[in-house]
């Protein structure tokens, strides 16, 4: 297991490349889904007021 | 082709059909990213040359992939766009940027990082890393374009004239490592040639690119849905599915 992490020891590029992709690829899903409920909020409000 | 374009373009329509395509892409991705991530982790072996850092390629090589693909998509819309003026297509160019600033991003990044411990420098300026941060730059120019005007169509036109001319980009980094000596290597998979790549990466590097391919289609659905829904705010078929929703 510590071998597995250790990554024959290019460990900080192999897990820093996973890691910033990973977050990246959740910030953008977490993105769109505040695009997509802002989006409805402001709509709903819209509708409210007419 | 025409007629192809109106009827799947058409906002209500688009609406509907995109909503299914959004949801089992969004459930294909995580399956795959799940048996891809496995095989590249425990399956794939080290590179006899590269060691671990091998497994960097199982995420740069999809993320480059889809910097590509995801302009040819942007500047396709934007032909739909300035030809046939389907307001879809005006909105996909928007999405499209958006996602593929950051997979130009990730494929800088990690590249990046494989270069540090392979090149011995995180950066050098060769003809295919030059021409990928020339494609982030575009990017930024097409969402910049975008959101610059008022007018959100105008805005969308002018947005699809730079995607369009900045084509003349896309086969500049796919060939720049054919056509001037880049540290960059050379192509493993795409040539007509075999694959010089043993099955055992090539399964893990395509589940990967399938897997990206998937994300990027399920989000870009995601999110052109949401601004169809505010630019169309007041159709009578939004108002209505909006006290759908509520």
């Amino acid at each position: 297991m510590k071998e597995f992490f250790a990554m024959g020891g290019y460990a900080f590029f192999v897990w820093t490349s996973y890691a910033i992709v990973a977050f990246l690829m959740i910030a953008n899903v977490v993105m769109a889904r505040m695009k997509r409920k802002k989006i409805i909020r402001e709509m709903q409000h819209l509708a409210e007021e007419s | 082709m025409m007629q192809f374009i109106h009827k799947y373009g058409s906002p209500r329509y688009y609406y509907q059909w995109s909503r299914g395509w959004q949801k089992w892409l969004a459930i294909i991705t995580v399956a795959l990213l799940a048996i891809g991530l496995y095989q590249s982790f425990f399956v794939a072996p080290p590179d006899y040359q590269q060691g671990e850092t091998v497994r960097i390629m199982y995420i740069h090589v999809p993320a480059a992939w889809m910097s590509m693909f995801v302009y040819m998509v942007m500047a396709f819309s934007g032909i739909v766009a300035l030809v046939w003026r389907i307001k879809v297509a005006e909105i996909v160019i928007g999405e499209c940027a958006v996602l593929g600033a950051s997979f130009t991003a990730m494929a800088l990044i990690t590249g990046m990082l494989w270069g540090k411990p392979m090149w011995g420098t995180y950066w050098v300026w060769d003809a295919r890393l030059t021409s990928e941060l020339v494609l982030l730059f575009l990017y930024f120019g097409v969402i910049a374009l975008h959101g610059a005007f008022d007018d959100p169509r105008t805005g969308a036109k002018a947005a699809a004239i730079l995607a369009i001319v900045g084509i003349i980009n896309i086969p500049i980094i796919k060939y720049s490592v054919e056509w001037w000596n880049t540290l960059h290597q050379g192509p493993s998979v795409t040539k007509l040639d075999k694959p010089s790549m043993h099955i055992s990466m090539l399964i893990p590097l395509l589940i990967m690119a399938i897997a990206f391919k998937t994300f990027f289609l399920s989000l870009l659905f995601m999110r052109s849905r949401a601004e169809l829904l505010s630019r169309e705010k007041n159709a009578s078929w939004v108002k209505e599915i909006v006290k759908e929703m509520s």
